[in-house]
This record gives structure tokens, sequence and C-alpha cells, in this order.
């Protein structure tokens, strides 16, 4: 794609971006370290164009990458980094987000 | 203080966006909720992302497109509250979660509950590595974000919908693994005189498949087994089929054996349902009226029962005049009619596709004893047939209590139908027996942090 | 279509398939006692099996306390008892106070209790927030009893039912008891579909219909439904140890080793006649924004799941447990108002005791039915 956002370098993301997004690109983080989304788009399609799975979530260990993408499974929770959780795959991505995909710090 | 009676429908999609310009045209004023932040459904949801260089099989987004502007023409005429999910439903009322974290409330007269439908799944050893998506999931991913769900993505089930996805995934320019679905060709044979009730869905069908086979994509029939392989993340998949066994090589599997209508408010509203004995589904208890027994309480569309979009389209309208005319309004009989017959027609064509992918009783029967069933919680079908055999239990309700089976944050909705086979296999007893799981509120996660409204809705 | 009536004789009837019907249950049928439990639904599907799951002894009345401490010992063992531990954990339950004057009556509590065996420590306001991070602020002070702790109803209630089985009782779901007719020394029960039970014995263990089953044989015993409203929130890192509770009136909230955090507090509501209850929306956003004043870090996360369980209340808060004053052969075990989990286990064991020997060792003074007999104090 010739606007394809530039991947962080050792990290790689899941998806594969192959139709032409619309929106522009907008900042966001995630851990911490700026990475770059589209605008409009949800905030799963931002995360997993550039890491390979969400993290996890209690109660087990497992990494997880959504499921269902329809709001409906709950796999694709995520914690941002004013403590509000949010499903990913039905939140729209904000320019700005700070995304925690690290939970090993054992907050709620 | 409005003496009309309150109409509210539950879900904009094609039934429920029907449904309310029915109702619009009937001069009442709809109360129309909607989770997502725009109208549309899984079937036109409006890409707010993306623009394809090629059209998608199946995919027409300006019908989807004009559908989509009709309604929102007629906002105005109604109350719209996007981005609003209904967590629990009572005679009395309704509450939802807007997306501003505010819960609000409404009493309602007549409610029309269209929720649409979710993927079956059938637990497979693998499942719940990271990777591993439904088809509507990888269908969502390239119509709604343009991304495809990995860089080589396998599909695996049955259905017109695994076909679907598979053609469009390749119409779009990604690179498909493996099609593998657990039909044989000879059903899809003996399905034809149904499946001719709609010439130009089962076009499509045949379109797809030439799309698939001009591909030179691998197609296996007869599945009778898969496994999904990787460590934390999905590799590959490996399956048995009439073609022997075989890996293929993938880091993404779209999974799904039909679809699931999603009747938790039905079931909060003491809806009555009924097993369906070749797929094994529970259904709500509505007919084509789309009047269930519950007085003022109406199903449509998909969330009732799973026929397809233009069928949602119809049955939304047809169960918008039942609902007028049982607040006394005029209602056009002949148009009732007439819609009754075209839905007789669409279900038709569904007893077709039904008999060319049935349900893959051999599969899920082989689903082996450390395989997750509950992804949620983590709960194995051996966890669940010991449960069973431990405590004499096979009601899925009981084996929910005895083994968290159903517990977790998606409230069963995907591991309720394999723990009710699997519990009615280990217990001997025929499937009816092991029940359905009880919806409970509220029906999605409420964040904790929610803040009533005062005032009510529209009071 | 008439088709005749089964007929069962046995020595002890019982009505009600919860933890005291088969607690009760198990223990005759350790003793060889033969005996019949009709249950109108499932076994522990009523309030036994969906009950928030607390045990403790701290905070009761003290009428209850020689019942719960037999009942600890009880919990403490009962892998031997029924074949599992219903995931009993011992760990503290953890007393409230919001203010000077509730924090008096933790203490007045504790003084009182240690004649019953029961140790608690007081915790200042500095103590609870240095021992207990999680704690919210607005607390005077708070007690501990190391000793109580939490389990698993979903589990308990089968355990039970299993146990009495294997034991040789006569368990029998999906017979609702419709009408008693006394037939000296013993009683006749008709329950649907077509069974007629004969027993010299009849235990009244039926929950929140135990009032309706004395009713048939005319006795009056003041019992109303209620429906504690519960919540379970979605897996969280494991924080929060003791089981927790107010002194006052308020919510109470433990976490399970799988990170979910139980709690409850308020009513839903409750159709005695049909056997159906309900969890209430608004009671639960009430119930949910007290829980994140105690624990304020719950705010961050999602409830997913709330359910009510039909339970009978009593016009004393205190369950009735005895031998009927009015009818020989006659006992019942009822009316436990939201905290009969703990006691069931006990309960089971003094009534065997009570109908083959005639008297127990541990004391039920204070509970007695006859304490609403016409004329006494409590029926006033």
């Amino acid at each position: 794609m010739d606007d394809r956002d530039e991947p962080i370098e050792g990290a790689h993301g899941r998806w594969v971006r192959i139709a032409r997004a619309r929106g522009e690109s907008v900042p966001f983080t995630i851990d911490g370290i700026p990475v770059r989304g589209r605008a409009g788009e949800m905030l799963i399609a931002a995360i997993l164009a550039v890491r390979p799975d969400l993290g996890c979530l209690p109660p087990d260990r497992r990494s997880r990458a959504g499921f269902c993408l329809i709001g409906l499974c709950q796999d694709c929770w995520v914690r941002l980094r004013d403590g509000r959780r949010v499903r990913a795959c039905t939140t729209p991505l904000e320019p700005g987000m700070a995304v925690r995909l690290d939970s090993s710090d054992e907050s709620w | 203080m409005s003496s009309e009676p309150l109409v509210v429908i539950v879900g904009a999609g094609p039934a429920g966006m029907a449904a309310a310009r029915t109702l619009v045209e009937g001069g009442l004023r709809p109360l129309v909720l909607e989770k997502g932040p725009t109208p549309g459904g899984r079937l036109w949801q409006r890409r707010a992302t993306v623009d394809f260089e090629r059209r998608l099989p199946g995919h027409d987004p300006d019908l989807g497109e004009r559908r989509v502007s009709d309604f929102l023409g007629i906002v105005d005429r109604i109350d719209w509250y996007p981005g609003t999910t209904v967590l629990d439903a009572t005679r009395d009322r309704l509450w939802a979660l807007g997306s501003d974290g505010i819960i609000d409330q409404t009493p309602w007269d007549a409610l029309l509950v269209a929720t649409g439908a979710l993927d079956r799944v059938v637990p497979l050893p693998g499942w719940t590595l990271a990777g591993v998506y439904t088809l509507g999931g990888a269908q969502a991913a390239l119509k709604v974000h343009g991304c495809a769900v990995g860089r080589r993505v396998a599909f695996l089930g049955t259905g017109p919908l695994l076909w679907l996805a598979a053609a469009q995934h390749l119409a779009a320019g990604a690179e498909v693994a493996l099609v593998a679905d657990t039909s044989h060709r000879l059903g899809a044979l003996a399905a034809l005189p149904h499946l001719l009730s709609d010439p130009h869905r089962l076009a499509l069908g045949l379109a797809c498949l030439r799309i698939v086979r001009r591909a030179a994509v691998p197609i296996r029939l007869g599945v009778r087994a898969a496994i999904v392989e990787g460590n934390e993340t999905v590799r590959g998949i490996s399956v048995e089929s009439t073609g022997g066994r075989r890996h293929f090589v993938c880091d993404a599997v779209a999974m799904g054996f039909g679809l699931v209508p999603q009747t938790q408010l039905l079931d909060l509203l003491d809806v009555p349902f009924d097993l369906e004995p070749t797929s094994g589904l529970w259904l709500p208890r509505t007919d084509r009226s789309g009047r269930t027994p519950i007085p003022r309480v109406y199903a449509a569309g998909d969330g009732a029962r799973v026929l397809g979009g233009e069928a949602a389209r119809l049955s939304g309208e047809r169960a918008a005049l039942a609902i007028l005319e049982d607040l006394g309004r005029p209602t056009d009989r002949e148009r009732a009619a007439r819609l009754e017959r075209e839905l007789e027609r669409q279900e038709r064509f569904a007893r077709g596709l039904a008999r060319a992918f049935p349900f893959p009783t051999e599969l899920e029967a082989r689903t082996d004893e450390d395989t997750v069933v509950c992804r949620c919680e983590g709960v194995t079908a051996g966890a669940i047939a010991s449960a069973v055999r431990a405590f004499g239990r096979h009601e899925v309700n009981a084996v929910k209590a005895l083994t968290r089976c159903g517990m977790g944050r998606c409230q069963g909705r995907l591991c309720g139908l394999a723990a009710a086979r699997i519990a009615a296999r280990a217990a001997g007893v025929p499937l009816g027996e092991a029940g359905r799981l009880r919806a409970q509120p509220p029906i999605e996660p409420l964040p904790a942090s929610a803040r009533c409204m005062a005032a009510e809705a529209n009071g | 279509m008439n088709v005749a009536p089964s007929r069962l004789r046995t020595e002890v009837a019982i009505v009600g398939g919860g933890l005291v019907g088969c607690s009760t249950a198990l223990h005759l049928a350790r003793r060889r006692v033969p005996c019949v439990l009709l249950e109108a639904g499932r076994c522990g599907a009523q309030a036994s099996g969906v009950n928030y799951g607390g045990v403790r002894r701290q905070g009761r009345a003290l009428a209850e306390l020689p019942l719960a401490g037999r009942a600890r010992r009880i919990w403490g063992r009962l892998e031997r008892l029924v074949g599992g531990d219903g995931e009993f954990r011992a760990t503290g339950h953890l007393r409230l106070a919001r203010d000077e004057a509730e924090a008096a009556a933790l203490e007045g509590w504790i003084r009182e209790a240690a004649r019953y065996g029961v140790h608690g420590e007081l915790l200042s306001r500095e103590a609870l927030h240095a021992r207990f991070p999680w704690l919210g602020e607005g607390f005077a002070a708070g007690s501990f009893c190391a000793d109580d702790g939490q389990a698993n109803p979903r589990l308990v209630s089968p355990l039970f039912a299993r146990a009495a089985r294997s034991e040789g009782a006569t368990i029998l779901e999906g017979r609702t008891v419709v009408a008693i007719e006394r037939a000296p020394p013993g009683f006749v029960l008709r329950a649907e579909p077509e069974l007629e039970l004969e027993a010299r014995v009849l235990v009244n263990a039926a929950g929140a219909w135990g009032a309706g089953i004395a009713r048939l044989l005319g006795e009056e015993l003041p019992s109303e439904p209620i429906a504690p409203n519960m919540l379970v929130s979605e897996p969280l890192p494991f924080r929060i140890e003791p089981n927790l509770g107010m002194a006052g009136p308020g919510i109470y909230l433990r976490q399970v080793p799988d990170g979910s955090v139980i709690f409850g507090g308020g009513r839903g509501t409750v159709d005695l006649e049909r056997r159906r209850c309900r969890p209430s929306f608004a009671t639960s956003l009430a119930t949910i924004e007290e829980a994140c004043r105690v624990v304020p870090e719950l705010a961050r996360a999602s409830i997913i799941r709330t359910w009510a369980g039909i339970e009978g209340r009593t016009s004393d808060d205190l369950p009735i447990i005895g031998p009927s004053p009015r009818m020989a052969g006659l006992f019942h075990a009822f009316g436990f108002s939201g905290h009969g989990f703990m006691l069931a286990p006990a309960v089971g064991a003094v009534l065997a005791e009570l109908v083959l020997d005639g008297h127990s060792a541990t004391s039920l003074a204070g509970l007695e039915p006859a304490r609403f007999a016409p004329g006494s104090a409590a029926a006033a």
C-alpha cells in the first residue's frame, strides 16, 4: 500500500491493510510507545496493524487478538492509561489515545 | 407528555431499519436503539474507513449506502440512539448503556427485538490461539476495517458465509491458505430444488465457488477433524477430510458453521423457545408476522431466525405491520400477506442451505476432552463431561453452575451450544434434555463506572 | 388421564431439597434411618445454590452462634463428609464500621461472641488501610475473624445431595407437595405428580416455601419471600482476601481465586407461586455504586452478570429451627433470612439428633418455632 503506516521497530502487526484507508494518519500510544493509526477506524484495527496481539485478560495468560469483531465475544477488551476499559472492536481510535496492553503490573 | 404508544426497536440492521420506516409511515415515532455508531448492521455497515479497488462479490456498497441513507432520511421522525446497548429488559422498561458511559432507561408499549446473529462455532484443538476469528469477524475486518486478519488466512466451517468470506478475501487481494468445508458436495446437489427458489443467491454462491477454484486455493470437503496449530499464535491448520489428512501453513483461521440468533433480550422477556431438531438450535417462538407469545413483544431479522438480509428486511416490515395492527391502527392486510409469502420463499431457500450445509455433527462429536469449550473461563470438554457424570446432572444451566462454563465475559454466547451437546452426550440423553443456557442481565458487560441518568428517555 | 399415585412409606419425610433438606437426609441416612426427600424443582436450585457463599460467624445474632460453631467444624472437614470441599477457604471475614457507633457495636459483638469461642481482632482506621490497601475511605474501624471464610454454593448443594443419595436417602425431584394430612402417629403427604408419601416424621426444610408447608398443617410461622440481588464482576487480578461485610446494613463482597468479585445487598423481585425471581437493574446500579465506595478500584472493572435467589425471611431475621410446638413428629428448619448457607451443614446434623434422639447437644435457644406461638414474646 502506498501510504502504509510505518511499522514499529521490533514489533509487527497481525492484520494486513489491503484497502486504502480514507482517514488520515493519527498518533496514539501503546504502553507509552508512539504509533500511528487511521482516523475513524476501530481501536482493534489500529492496534493489530502494529502489534501481534492485545495482551492478556484475567483469568488466564492467553494472548488475545479478538474473535468475533462485532462486539459480542468480549475477547478484545483493552485498558487505556486513564484506567478505562474499552472493547477494542467497537471503540473508535481517538488521536492521542494511550493504550495499555502490558498487564504485568496487576492493576485492575 | 405524549399519549402515543411508545414503540421501541432494538437493533438498526436491515430488520430494524425496515420496521422503523414502516412504523413512521404508520404515523408513529419509534425509539430506535442501536449498539453500533451507525445503522446498517452486519450487512450494511458503513465503511467509514476504506475504499476497495475492486468490487467484492455479494457486497453491494451502494445498496448498503442507499438503505442507510434512506434510514437516516427519516431520522428526524424517530428517536435515534446509536451507540446504545440494551442490557436488560422487563415488561416495565429497558435499561441501556450509551457510549458515553451513561445508563438510561425507558418504558415501552411495544418492543421489536432485531438484534441479529453471531457465527456458530465448534470448539477445536487450538481454536483459542490468537489469530482465530469467526467468519463474520474476518468479514468485518475486511469490509469495515479494510484488513485481512492475517497474512495467510485459512477458512474453515460450513455454510454460504464460508464461501462468501473466502471469495471476498480473494477478490480484495488477501492470501487464502485453504477453504475447508465440513459439508459434502452431495448435500448441495440434494438441496438444489430448495436453492432454486432464490436463483440470485444461488448464482452468487456458484460465483464464490468459481472464484475460490480459479485462485487455485486448496479446497477440502467433508472435513471431519481439524486442529489449529501454534503455541501462542496460529501457525497452521491440519484438516482431515475426504481428501485425507493434510497440514496447511497459515497465520489466521476464520471459522464458522452457520449463524445463531442473538436472543438474550427475548429470553429475559420470557419468550418461550423451541428446539429446531436439524440444526440443534433453540429458536424463539415467533410466527411469520413477527409476533411472539408475549404480548407486545416482537422479533424480526436474523435475531429471530437466520434467513439472510433480504428476509430480515421483509420480516422487519412485517413485524411493524403487526405492531400497528395490535395497536389498533389501520393496516394493509394485502401488504402483510405479500410479505409473508416472500418470507415463505426465503424460508424455503434457507431449508436448502441447511440441507447443503448441515451442522457437522461428526466433527462436533469428536470434540476431544482436552479441548477448551468455554474460552472465557478455560473450561474443557472433559471437565463438562466429568461434572455430568460426577453429579448426574445434564441440564446445561446446572452444568454451568458446576463447571463455570458460560460464566465468563461472553456469558455463554460462544460455548453454550457446545456445552449442551457435550452434556447430553455424556449423560446419554437426547439433546433437548440438556436445555439451553438462560440469559442473565446485563447481557453485555456493564462498566462499574457507568452512571445512571436521572431522567427517563421519552417518558 | 387418571393414574393412581405411587405410594411410598418411610420413617422421615423431608420437604425441600436445598442444603438444609439434603444435609438432614444425609445425617439421617448415615444413621440408617429411611428417609424420602421431596423437592419441587431441582435440588439446590433455589437460595442454596445461588447465595453469596459467605461462611462466617462474625456478626451473627448470638442465638445462632452455637449452631454456627458446630457448622464451622463441619466446614473444616467437608471433604470427609461429602467427598468435596465445596471450595471452602478460611480467608477470614472483615466487618467494617462507618462511624464510632458502629465501631462500638463491632467491639461489643467481639466481646460477647468470645463466650462462644469466636475470636476477632479489632482494627483501627490506620490498621485497616495498612493491612487492606484496596479499601476505600470512610471507615472508622473494622474487626477481623480469621476463622471465617467463603465457599462455592454451586458446588456444596450438589455435594450434599449426592452424598445423601449414596448413603441411601431417597431424593425425588420434580415433586411439589400440595397437601399434608395428619395421620397419627405420622403424616401423609400428597405431591404432584402422582405421589403419596406416608411418614412418621416430617421435616419442613422448604426454604421460602416453608411457611406455606407449615400452613398446610394449620401452623402459622411468619416468613416472607425475598430475593437477594447478587452481582459478579469480570475476573480481575486477585487482591481481596477476606470476605467483607458491613457492621450496619450494606453490601457484602468477596473475591474468588479466579478473580471475579461477587457482591450483593438489596433486593430483586420474586414470584413465590411461580418459583421465579429476578435481579433488579436499579438495585444493581445502586449496589455497584456502594461497592465502588468500599473498593474504589472496582470502578475500573465491568460487571458481567447479576442474579437473585428466593429466600425466606422471618420477622426477627432468625431462622426457625426445631420441633413444632403444636404437633409431635413435625420439625421446621427454614426462614434463614439470607444467612443460612453457613449454618445448613450443621442444621441437618442437629435435626437428625432432634428427630432420633429427642434432643441435640447444640443449643437452638432463640431459634425455636415455639417463639412464634400465640402469647409468646416474638409473636407479639
